[in-house]
């Protein structure tokens, strides 16, 4: 059940390159990942690619597959056709350090900047007391791999690199809305959230939903939560005295 | 030394990978965005004349939603709302659709379907759009769409209005109860959809529940939160089905009242 | 070597799993200035891949837990090999590390009265296994990551140490080459931490991924460390084997450990014919009890799945030779028949996404196909059980790369505890050894050069051979002679290969330049691995018995004899000289907890 295929890869760095052909042997059962390895190992040795667990828990492996923003090492030969040329390109927002490599420092930036969780200072570890219904919310956004695939497909800064500075992407807001909800945060970042994080940039059109292979929710479990929360404290006058008037606004007694 | 970013990498600035095309993608990522084009703008060129006709939009016991609550001096007496008179030249309709237009134009679903199909920001996930500059929903005009809680609370007021025309279209072209017609039926269904559309709203997900952090001490919004959750997860399907049956309804009142179509009475 | 980028902290820690980062935060907060080191970016070390879940007797589900029966758990678990001072600490504090996991962000599933749930798993008398569905790892990896960056720890990512650097007989620093450029780098530094994870890719069939090459090993032999258990390896029972692309790729263990069952091509659940006299006692003999201890552990016993891996994983093995094999040559593993789909989705959400991904498989209606895999090394460096510092002073170790807690034989979910606790541990001694001392060793020039010209060789010639080629034939050697069955002539030959392969490592050629270039770095992992085979292959031969994860067809039964030592391998030469070493003798207060019986 062998066949050979056509791929075309791009080759290159910072200085330029294209998209180059290679015909090479496809097995039952295998990834695209296992194609570009074989590449590696009989044609191209020095074709950079990142890899780790092959299994798409770590998220090293993300690219650009027919132009679909994609993990190689979940990207079955079998949906494509033995005829099919398959295009295999480096994630495109950010900079190329080589072939399909590139620098996602841009990531590592923005986690940096987010404030860590923040626990009362009265409870202790092994104090804490949460219900499997309080921690669900934020488990589904702890289950982000880091394969930085919304980051990449989010047109704010993929079609806008001057944005990146205003602008944290939607893994990293959402990470600001796993701690907010968490229930023993203390910190309130909603404002942080819409002035430093750039939540306004987002118009909701769930690219990075689409593409997560961790199937989050992103757009309608954190970043349109979030943007509610923004209202809450900014954007809604009425409610905002309402809850004043019923109780004083700190984060705990939000509840 | 070479100065570090939290990466431990040198900083400089580094080109993206040069490739020219818009989009490598070749599967039809085009059709979406266009449907709804064709849909949403269908629907604005019909709500748009039917808002202005002025006319046609009653044939007892059925009202139009377009047209309800009905608040102009030109409206049938028997729907007439007392008070508010509206002068001649403002149609009921024009009004009354400020409510659901803000209401949909605010809404999360249709901001990504208009978004990507008519502004092209994206036109589809890893397509480059045409603008060279993009701000999102940070300034004027667009950081409006942050009262779309507001336009929920005026949309909940909206569905009890025609919820009740639903249920006046249980008497008959008399006055009396225990009419069924066809147009009974569509105002039924009409209601139901709207209120299905507004539960399953964010900002209502957001109020009956999404606010809290520690759901466990609050296990009633909890439980509102989990019914109100799934229903949001459907809100994109719900948001069309009911837009494309409130035009459906207003047609129907319209085609009754001219006759084109004939009353249908079930009891 | 004078224009090398250099950079000069107290503590420079290699490897950014749950070990190195827990080490690092440890130093930091104990004032020392601190660096992490890696090879791939942050956030990607193995511990991501970690499943189950981290064991620690915190006694939420059972209340009769505590750390004596987790030390007697570990200790037999290891066939009383372990290093019992190790496995009495990593008992003792566990669950505070994993507290602490949790006052920095992590969240854990949750029981009833709202404390972290804990899970049954193979080898541990009560559910212990603290877990966030089938991601522990990814929480653990993400809360240490999230709580370093926090701290201001650098960190050095896709930066790969080739060489340690010493000052007279103690630790100087380290060298290594930036994977995106390949320029050097050379950090100063008095003490450096360990904590590279294991050997994997040394096998053909292997859960592991191209970064367990065995670095940690090799650095701390060629800078006079001495290694403990090699010949123990881990065969994790149950990894995939269709198709052949993810042959080996992890099935966790808490498919068991929720209800899944081993069946042969008879549809026989043959587990309970490999029920071993050592653990006849605590194993149910019927499917009726085994199935009734899912709900009540005190008064059953604990299904014959749930015996430790290696048990398991020689089950496996016997009954593919015996013919008894599933259609691609392992056995089935079924949780479709035993619990609800609901159920399975919500408890291994992983696994059903992989199986359904990689294998077009749904476990919810039909079963897997298991086979052996290796997974994980017990041997490695030897080290202070309180201090975690090697025989090299200003040297320590972590985690997988460190030797002696487990013994002959790991159990699951005490890897994940093992890299908390001692990765604190050996984060605190070398801050404290290294702020403590008067002077700051010295790097000579000459041992830069020296590890610069050893990088480069693989650009010198073009007509070697292809590493990639060089790589795949000795995984096969090892795979096919040093596997999870072994016997003396294999071995011997295995030794005689290895020795032709140190004619072939330093000969192969590399296409392209220094720029992110795989296949000159597979060139230098090459020497790891080639080393930690020859320690593999001759402590294996030397053994003379069959314990915990070390097999031999020639000597098939435990030798009380070799029960009381361990095999230590040293550098010499270009190759690896063996000792057997007596075991440290264990307190009578421990002794006495393996006199009660086991129920
Ligand atoms: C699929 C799978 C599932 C598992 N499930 C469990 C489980 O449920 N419970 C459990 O307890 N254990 C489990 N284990 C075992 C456990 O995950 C590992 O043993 C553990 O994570 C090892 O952690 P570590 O900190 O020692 O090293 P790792 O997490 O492997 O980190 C090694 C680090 O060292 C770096 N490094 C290596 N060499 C160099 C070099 N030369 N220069 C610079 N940096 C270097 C790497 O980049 C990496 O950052 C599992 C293992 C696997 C593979
Ligand atoms: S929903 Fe928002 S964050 Fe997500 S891709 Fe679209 S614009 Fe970016
Ligand atoms: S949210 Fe999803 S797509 Fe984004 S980085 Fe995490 S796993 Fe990847
Ligand atoms: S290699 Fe880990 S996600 Fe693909
Ligand atoms: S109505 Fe669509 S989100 Fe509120």
């Amino acid at each position: 059940m062998s066949y050979e295929a056509t791929f075309k890869v791009w080759r290159g760095n910072a200085d330029g390159g294209a998209f180059q052909d290679y015909t090479v042997a496809v097995n039952e059962g295998e990834v695209v990942l296992d194609i570009i390895h074989r590449i590696q190992a009989t044609q191209a040795g020095d074709l950079a690619v990142r890899w780790n667990c092959k299994a798409g828990k770590c998220g090293s492996c993300s690219a650009e597959v027919n132009g679909r923003p994609r993990l190689m090492c979940m990207t079955r030969m079998s949906t494509f056709t033995e005829q099919e040329t398959v295009t295999v390109n480096p994630i495109r927002t950010f900079p190329i350090i080589k072939d399909l490599v590139t620098d996602v420092s841009y990531n590592y930036e923005k986690a940096a900047q987010i404030q860590a969780f923040t626990p009362p200072a009265d409870v202790k570890p092994g104090e804490f007391r949460m219900q499997q219904v309080d921690v669900e919310r934020s488990q589904e956004f702890r289950k982000c791999i880091e394969c930085y695939l919304c980051q990449n497909v989010c047109h704010v800064i993929r079609d806008h690199e001057e944005n990146k500075p205003k602008f944290a992407g939607p893994r990293f807001l959402m990470r600001i809305a796993e701690l907010e909800m968490h229930p023993y945060d203390t910190a309130d970042r909603r404002k942080l959230a819409q002035e430093d994080f750039g939540l306004g940039f987002c118009n909701i059109t769930k690219c990075c939903t689409e593409v997560c292979p961790e199937n989050i929710h992103i757009t309608d479990n954190a970043l349109i939560p979030m943007k509610e929360r923004v209202v809450d404290t900014k954007y809604d006058p009425l409610g905002f005295l309402w809850r004043k008037f019923k109780s004083p606004d700190s984060k705990r007694s939000r509840g | 030394m070479t100065s570090q970013s939290t990466t431990g990498r040198e900083v400089r600035p580094r080109p993206r990978v040069q490739i020219t095309q818009r989009t490598l993608r070749r599967d039809t990522w085009w059709v979406q965005p266009l449907v709804t084009f064709v849909v949403l703008l269908g629907f604005v060129v019909y709500s748009t004349w039917a808002a202005f006709v002025n006319k046609d939009y009653f044939y007892e016991p059925y009202l139009s939603p377009f047209y309800s609550p009905c608040l102009g001096s030109t409206c049938p007496e028997s729907v007439r709302w007392a008070g508010v008179v509206l002068p001649a030249f403002i149609t009921p309709a024009v009004v009354i659709l400020i409510v659901p237009l803000g209401f949909r134009l605010t809404c999360y679903y249709y901001r990504k379907a208009y978004y990507r199909s008519f502004w092209q920001s994206p036109p589809g996930c890893a397509v480059t759009e045409p603008h060279t500059k993009y701000s999102g929903e940070r300034r004027f005009p667009l950081i409006l769409q942050n009262i779309h809680r507001y336009f929920f609370y005026l949309g909940l007021l909206l569905n009890i209005v025609l919820t009740y025309d639903a249920v006046i279209a249980f008497r008959d072209r008399h006055g009396n109860w225990g009419h069924v017609g066809l147009g009974t039926l569509v105002l039924l269904v009409n209601a139901a959809l709207l209120w299905l559309y507004s539960v399953s709203c964010h900002a209502c997900r957001h109020a009956v529940g999404g606010r809290l952090n520690h759901f466990s001490k609050h296990p009633v919004r909890y439980w509102f939160w989990t019914q109100v959750s799934k229903l949001n997860a459907r809100h994109g399907q719900i948001a069309w089905f009911s837009l494309v049956w409130v035009a459906l309804s207003d047609l129907f009142v319209r085609l009754t009242a001219t006759g084109t179509i004939p009353y249908i009475q079930f009891f | 070597m004078s224009e090398i980028e250099r950079h000069a902290y107290d503590v420079v820690v290699i490897g950014a799993g749950g070990s190195g980062l827990r080490a690092a935060i440890e130093a930091h907060e104990q004032g020392a200035r601190t660096a992490i080191v890696c090879k791939s970016l942050l956030g990607k070390a193995h511990t991501v891949m970690a499943e189950g879940g981290i064991a620690a007797a915190m006694g939420n589900v059972w209340e009769q837990d505590n750390w004596q029966v987790h030390f007697r758990d570990t200790m037999r678990g290891g066939k009383m090999l372990n290093h019992w001072r190790m496995a009495q600490l990593h008992a003792q504090e566990a669950p505070d590390r994993v507290y602490e996991l949790e006052a920095w962000g992590a969240l854990f599933d949750r029981t009833k009265e709202g404390k972290i749930s804990q899970r049954d798993f193979g080898g541990h008398r009560y559910a212990r296994l603290a877990h966030v569905g089938d991601r522990t790892g990814l929480e653990m990896i993400r809360t240490l990551q999230q709580r370093a960056v926090s701290l201001g720890i650098d960190v050095f990512m896709e930066c790969t140490v080739t060489q340690l650097l010493k000052d007279g007989d103690r630790i100087a620093g380290a060298f290594g080459y930036w994977r995106e450029s390949g320029r050097f780098v050379c950090f100063e530094a008095p003490a450096v931490v360990l904590a590279t994870g294991g050997i994997g890719k040394t096998f053909q069939i292997t859960s592991n991924s191209w970064e367990y090459t065995g670095d940690g090993h090799a650095l701390a032999l060629r800078a006079g460390a001495t290694l403990i258990n090699m010949e123990f390896v881990q065969f994790h029972p149950t990894g995939m084997v269709w198709p052949p692309s993810v042959r080996g790729i992890l099935i966790t263990e808490s498919v068991r450990g929720e209800g899944g069952v081993l069946r042969n091509s008879e549809n026989k659940r043959f587990m309970f014919d490999y029920i071993s006299e050592y653990f006849k006692q605590e194993t149910a003999d019927s499917e009726d009890e085994a199935d009734r201890w899912y709900g009540d552990h005190v008064n059953n016993r604990r299904p014959p799945e749930l015996l430790p891996r290696d048990e398991v994983a020689r089950a496996i093995n016997s009954e593919v030779k015996a013919g008894r094999s599933s259609p691609h040559g392992g056995v089935f593993l079924d949780v479709a028949t035993r619990r609800s789909a609901e159920d399975i989705q919500r408890r291994l959400p992983s696994m059903y996404h992989q199986f359904k991904e990689l294998a077009d498989v749904d476990i919810t209606k039909e079963p897997m196909e298991v086979a052996p895999t290796c997974h994980y090394v017990m041997g490695g460096v030897e080290v202070d059980p309180d201090t975690a510092q090697s025989i090299v002073p200003g040297l320590y170790a972590a985690g997988e790369v460190a030797g002696g807690m487990h013994g002959s034989n790991r159990l699951g979910g005490n890897s994940l505890s093992d890299l908390l606790v001692f990765g604190k541990r050996a984060g605190e001694y070398a801050a404290q050894y290294a702020t403590g001392l008067d002077a700051r060793p010295a790097i000579a020039d000459a041992d830069l050069d020296g590890a610069g010209r050893h990088a480069l060789a693989p650009f010198e010639s073009d007509s070697g051979e292809n590493p990639y080629t060089v790589h795949q034939d000795l995984q096969k050697t090892m795979q096919s002679l040093c596997g999870i069955i072994r016997k003396e002539e294999e071995l011997r030959q295995a030794i005689d290969v290895l020795q032709e392969y140190k004619q072939r490592v330093p000969h192969t050629s590399v296409e392209g330049n220094r720029q992110y270039n795989p296949g000159w770095h597979l060139a230098l992992d090459l020497y790891n691995m080639l080393l930690v085979s020859e320690c593999l292959a001759r402590a294996a031969l030397e053994r003379t018995e069959s314990r915990g994860g070390h097999t031999r067809e020639d000597f098939p039964q435990a030798d009380p004899v070799w029960g009381t030592k361990n095999i230590v391998c040293r550098a010499e030469g270009d190759g690896v000289a063996i000792a057997a070493q007596p075991l440290p003798e264990m307190p009578d207060e421990l002794k006495k907890l393996f006199e009660e019986p086991a129920e």
